[in-house]
This record gives structure tokens, sequence and C-alpha cells, in this order.
């Protein structure tokens, strides 16, 4: 018994990493006012772009570090077309996601001349931490635990946290007190995509070891209902995607474990976390408040 | 007006340009040859009469999954949940057809098996507030494993470990081409443009749509219930999709049936959503970028032989294509940076 809680809890907490990366980046870009909604495809992407770079340069650190590039580049994307040329801010984010499927598609074919999955070879991902006998811990966890609580800080407790939450919550009040709202807006996008690279390359060169066409399987916008759920708070984020983490994890282990497999077709275990996501999204939404100017354009009277 | 017409299809066009020149551009640096992949994917499209039907009947599906999205953007709503109910149109045509062996039968099971899988997302909008965005990609998910149980254990094959049961012969829709994939699916999409574009624009409960769509306030200050026309709208959408997926099995040679791992009727929701806003969610539009979208799918099979490219990289153009489509005043700013 004791087994089964410590194995279903180290898995949530691996299972969380991309999850609560994703969010803290989308909770920093929507307190400035930046809804994306293309971090399913910046995760998708940077897993492919993670393994390519960890397998060029041999090092699965590079290729974090590249799948975070990766996600900072989506992010100028969309910050120069959201924030600079006031355009809407949800349709920019379907191109990436659409863009996405292409790329990654494409790119396993091209790359490695396999169709649909590339396994990612032992010693291009990241070692465990620690080992246990009920499963490895990441060090990532860890990295995951010091952006969130590093975030949530700046967020909160520096001035340029509060320019952030200025420029989301009355942009005109903080361009009235010389605060450059477009650089703002565009930095915390900048900061959200490149948090969501991380998550991507996390799960190529970490976490799962491979790069399929659907490798992200909606956790790009389970993220961004874990954000809501949060109340737009990276700690609270944090607790929100272990709690996803573990129903992520629960499936796996359900659908694995032959006494429940024989009796439930694990595909209906697989749905668990999308059922729970719309369900908690559901019973909280109401209770809590996006800022005020989250998502609209603002330009200068 | 007629200013206000070319301007979008110019931006259209050039968003397609720039899919195309960057496409090109990724390509070469992937050690293809891109004039080669363009020439033998533009043969395979149109070169002949059967790469007409095949660009087609390619079509077929994703302008009705792109009608979903339109109908929806026109209502102010980002549905991208046709993907999911391509699957219960598939999977109802599919079970009716069986049991009734007729084909009217099989497309209004489609069309309402859509509509059903449409609405939970419709109502968690309206009466919880929960954005659309997440909602349908959840109800994507979901679709996708619940089918996915179906396709493998109650309407398997067991005569073909391939595919699902087939569409009695009785209820399958009429070629248009002997020998090719080209059926009366494809009439039925083209009509499901018109009379989209006949409800949107020239009666009642389409202008309440799009008045709530374009003013929510106004539109309620103007005796509109938005409530009433987002359900209405997921709907109608739901109508679209579920239609996509029964045409899909009923009207596409050669297996008339879900194939394995939903081959066959998987990715149309998302392929739509790229039609839609080329065609700037107008049925109309659609139509035509239905056809253009349709022509890479086909020309694709025939450059990945021809070429050696792989059929995916039609989707980078694609994605290329809808990204250069969401940047506002594209015209505009291509014609000043020319400038300079």
């Amino acid at each position: 018994m004791i087994d089964m809680i410590l194995s279903i809890l180290l898995g949530s907490l691996t299972a969380m990493v991309p999850i609560v990366l994703t969010s803290t980046g989308a909770v920093v870009s929507e307190r400035a006012g930046v809804v994306n909604i293309g971090y399913e495809g910046i995760l998708l992407m940077s897993a492919l772009f993670g393994a390519i770079f960890a397998e060029m340069s041999g090092n699965p650190w590079i290729g974090l570090l590249g799948g975070a590039f990766v996600g900072m580049l989506l992010g100028m994307l969309h910050g120069a077309i959201t924030v600079y040329l006031k355009g809407d801010h949800i349709i920019p984010g379907i191109g990436v996601n659409l863009l996405a499927l292409g790329v990654v598609a494409f790119g396993i074919t091209a790359v490695w001349g396999t169709a649909g999955q590339h396994q990612v070879p032992t010693n291009f991902r990241i070692q465990p931490l620690i080992n246990t006998p009920y499963g490895g811990l990441s060090p990532m966890v860890l990295v995951t635990f010091i952006i969130v609580f590093l975030t949530h800080w700046v967020l909160f407790r520096t001035p340029l946290g509060l320019r952030i939450r200025a420029v989301g919550e009355n942009p005109e009040a903080a361009d009235a007190l010389g605060v450059n709202v477009e650089k703002y807006r565009f930095l915390a996008t900048v900061y959200g995509a490149t948090l969501a690279g991380l998550g991507g390359a996390y799960l190529s060169v970490d976490w799962l070891g491979v790069v399929t066409k659907e490798i992200s399987s909606g956790r790009g916008f389970i993220a961004l209902a874990n954000m809501v759920f949060s109340g737009w708070n990276p700690v609270r984020a944090l607790i929100g995607g272990f709690l996803f983490g573990f129903f992520d994890n629960l499936s796996v282990w359900v659908r694995t474990n032959p006494a429940v497999s024989q009796v439930v077709p694990w595909q209906f275990v697989a749905t668990l976390p999308y059922i729970v996501t719309i369900v908690i999204v559901a019973g909280i939404i109401g209770k809590v408040r996006p800022p005020k100017w989250d998502g609209k354009p603002y330009k200068r009277e | 007006m007629i200013k206000q017409l070319i301007k979008p299809l110019l931006e259209s066009f050039l968003a397609i340009v720039i899919g195309v020149l960057i496409g090109a551009i990724v390509l070469a640096f992937s050690g293809y040859n891109p004039i080669e992949a363009y020439a033998a994917l533009v043969k395979g499209a149109v070169g002949s009469a059967y790469g007409w039907s095949m660009t087609l009947s390619s079509a077929t599906p994703i302008i009705l999954t792109a009608l979903t999205f339109a109908i929806s953007a026109r209502t102010g709503i980002f549905n991208i949940g046709a993907e999911g109910t391509v699957y219960f149109g598939a999977i109802a045509a599919i079970i009716f057809t069986n049991i009734f062996a007729n084909p009217i039968i099989g497309l209004i099971a489609g069309m309402i098996f859509g509509m059903l899988w449409a609405l939970p997302a419709a109502l968690l909008k309206v009466y919880r507030g929960v954005h659309e965005v997440i909602s349908t990609i959840m109800l994507n998910w979901i679709a996708f494993y619940t089918a996915l149980y179906l396709v493998l254990g109650p309407l398997a094959n067991p005569d073909d470990p391939n595919k699902t049961i087939e569409v009695p012969v009785s209820a399958r829709l009429p070629l248009l081409m002997k020998g090719s994939e080209l059926s009366l699916a494809f009439i039925i999409a083209i009509a499901a443009a018109i009379i989209t574009y006949y409800i949107l624009w020239h009666t009642v409960l389409g202008y309440e749509l799009r008045a709530s769509g374009y003013n929510e306030r106004a539109a309620r200050y103007g005796g509109i219930n938005p409530k009433r026309a987002i359900i209405w709208s997921f709907l109608l959408g739901g109508i679209m999709s579920g239609l996509a997926g029964a045409t899909e099995v009923m009207g596409r040679p050669p297996s008339y049936a879900i194939s394995q791992g939903m081959a066959n009727i998987y990715g149309y929701g998302f392929d739509g959503i790229g039609v839609s806003l080329v065609g700037r969610n107008h049925p109309i539009g659609i139509i035509f970028s239905g056809i253009f979208f349709g022509a890479l799918k086909a020309g694709a099979t025939y450059m990945q032989i021809e070429a050696g490219v792989p059929l995916e990289m039609v989707k980078v153009v694609q994605g290329i294509i809808v990204v250069a489509v969401a940047v506002p005043g594209l015209w505009d700013l291509v014609k000043k940076v020319v400038r300079k």
C-alpha cells in the first residue's frame, strides 16, 4: 500500500512539471494582459527541437535550453502580433497550434527518417536526481519548484511584478505613470512561452523520452485550465498542477493495472484527466476573476 | 464595397504566398529540392482528372469542418471542437446505416450525433462560463478515446482487423466519377456551405448570431438573447462536422468504414480551422480555401512518391499560412516593408 502511494506520489510530481511550468508562464503572460492559447503548439515544437538539440550536442541540458529557446522565439512571434500589431489574441495561438501539428510530423520524418515516433536514446536524456525503488525523481521537479516560487516572489513582491500586473489590470494608469505598457506585455508573453518551451523539451528529453505527434496530448490546454483554477497565482498553480499530474498519472497506473483494465476498458480511464479538467474549471469559474485587461489590445490614446 | 472585398482576398492570397515561400526554405534546409517538391505537388493535385477528383474529395470534409469554425467565429466563439464531433458523426453513420440501410438515415444520424457532441461545450459556456477553447479541446480528447473504444470493440470488423464494420452497399453515396474517390459527398458539402451562407446572412437566426458576435452588449440591448445565439451556433456547427464524419465513411471509397487508429477521420477538425481562417470565416470563401487545402492534401501523396518529400510537409505550409493570416493588416505591413 505504501509502495503504491509512494509511486503515485512520485509519478504525480513527474507528470506535474510541464503543466506547472506552462501554467506559471501563462499566469505571468495573462497578468500582463496577453492571452496565448498556443502553448499546446509550443510544447509540441519544443519537444521536437529539444530532442534535436540534445542529440546534436550530446547533452540533454542543452536540449532543455534549446526547447526553451524555441518557446522564446514563438513567444516573440505571439508578442509581436498581439502587443505591437494589436492583433487578436486567440487566432495567432490557433495558428501556432496548427503549425506545430505539421512541424512535428514533418520533423520526425525529415530528421530521423521514421514515421510518427522517435525514441530518444537514454544517454541523451536527463538522469534522475534520486533513484528510488518506486521510480526516479527528475532534477526538473526541483527546477520547477524554484521557478514557481521565484516567479511568485517577483510577481507579488517586486516593482517589476507590480508593473507587470499594472499593465494587465489598468494599462491606462500604468501608461500615465510612465510604465512602457508594450514592453512589459511583450516581455511577459515571451517569459510565458519560454517556460512552456522548457516544459515541452522536458517531455522528450526527460520524462517520456520520445517524440510523437501527440506528445503534448492537450497538456497546453490543461495548463490553461489550471491557470484559471489557480486564480492567476503561481503557487496555487503548483498545487493545481500536482492535482492534474495525479490524475494524469493515475490514469496510466489504472490502465496498466490488470485488475482494473480487465473490468474497465483503458480508453475510458484515459479520458479521466480531461474530464477532471472540465469538471474542475466548470466548478470554480465565477469565483475567480481574470486581470481586467486580459486579452484586450491596448492602444495609446 | 469592392474594396472591402478585395483587401481580405489579397491578404489571404499573400498569406498563401508567404506559406509557400517559407515552406520552400524549410524544404531546402531539410535537404530537399523545393522546386521539384512543389512541381510534383501541383501535378498530383490538378495535373489530371484523377488529381482533380482527389482534390475535391479531400476538400469535402474540411469544407464542412471549416463551416463549424466559421459559424462559431461569426458568433464570437472559438469552437475548436469539430475534431471530436467528426468522430461521432462517422460512428453514428456506421451504426445507423447498419440498422437501416439507407443513406438519408445515415446522414441524419451523423448530423444529430454531431449536434449532441457539440452541446456540452455550449452549455458549459453559457451556464458556467467555461472558455470554449478549453472545453472543446478536452471534449476532443474524451471523444478520441471513446471513439477508439467503439472502433476497437463493439464496431470492430470480425473479417478485417484493419477497420470497423462497413456501411452497407445500399447506404453508400453514389460516385460522381467512376474509379475515383469523389462522391455525392462533395455536392453535399457545397450545399452545406451555401445553406450556411443563407442562414447567416438571410435569416433572423443568422442575424442574431452575427449580432451577438459583433457586439454582445448591443445585441442584448436590441432584444437578442446572446445565450440562445451561442447555443445555436454550437448546434449548427455540430451538424456540419457531424456531417463531415458521416460523409467520410459513407462516400469515400475504398473502405466505407473507420480505418485502423481512426486514420481516415483524424485531423479534419484542425484542418477545418485553417480553411475557415484563410476563407475569412465566410462560407463562400471557405469553398475556395477548402479546395485549395484539398489540393495540398491530394498533391502531398504524389509529392511523397515522386519527390520523396514526407507528405506532412504540406501541414507545415498550412500552419505557416494560418499564422500569416493571423497577422493583422498583413497587406499594409508588407507594403510598408517593400517600400522601405
